[in-house]
């Protein structure tokens, strides 16, 4: 048996992913993405978060097709194979931009600003994009 | 002479659009790409802040970076025109002047 393969004690850390950005125009959500999927192998206790500008990473009816980009949108969609399943938008960033809960690809629990920091206070790690 | 404003900034996130209504002069066309297609939200907050300036500006939004957000089906502040790549072309060929706010 390889050192890494060991049964050691394992370690379980809350883990916050912090999404800002709105997709396509910068390659933050994108980036985001793959590093939660990455990151889910290791079984932590992760929440997605989806803030300002990066709640319209979830919007429906994404189409690329006339920008020449991959939509990685329905990718959001497996992150409950990867048992991802704490996902979270802030209220207040919704509002903000026109849209609600029914605009978005993935079924997400809607939070206060009040509500998500307390969250977030709870964290151990925390991760921006 | 007319200049032809490009904003490819989201309003939430940058102030791109803040220094092109400071910037721009009555007349001017401003054409909304990539992730500045978001401030032709109608629902949103920002809204305001173009249909105050219509009578001075004409605004246009480039429809693939509307699709590929995913707000064909969202409704957009009616007075912006949405073109496409080849009416890019025009607007940039129709004007004097081409200015980023990058």
């Amino acid at each position: 048996m390889e050192p890494w393969e060991e049964e050691g004690p394992e370690v379980v850390k809350k883990f916050m992913y912090v999404n800002r950005r709105a997709p396509y125009g910068t390659i933050f959500a994108l980036e985001c993405l793959e590093v939660v999927l990455i990151s889910a192998a290791f079984e932590q206790d992760v929440s997605l978060v989806f803030l300002d500008d990066g709640v319209f990473q979830l919007k429906k009816n994404q189409d690329t097709t006339g920008i020449g980009m991959k939509n990685f949108s329905n990718t959001y969609r497996a992150l409950d194979d990867y048992e991802v399943e704490k996902i979270y938008v802030e209220k207040e960033s919704l509002e903000a931009r026109g849209l609600t809960e029914d605009d978005l690809i993935i079924p997400v629990e809607v939070l206060s600003s009040n509500e998500m920091r307390d969250l977030m206070a709870q964290q151990e790690v925390v991760i921006s994009s | 002479m007319s200049i032809l404003h490009l904003v490819n900034k989201s309003p939430t996130d940058r102030n791109a659009f803040d220094t092109c209504f400071r910037m721009a002069s009555p007349g001017d066309s401003i054409l909304l790409i990539e992730d500045g297609v978001y401030a032709a939200l109608a629902n949103a907050e920002f809204a305001n802040k173009i249909t105050s300036r219509l009578d001075n500006f004409s605004f246009f939004v480039l429809g693939p970076d509307v699709a590929a957000r995913g707000l064909g089906d969202t409704p957009l502040i009616e007075d912006i025109s949405v073109v496409d790549y080849e009416g890019f072309v025009d607007l940039v060929a129709d004007n004097e002047v081409t200015q980023s706010w990058l």
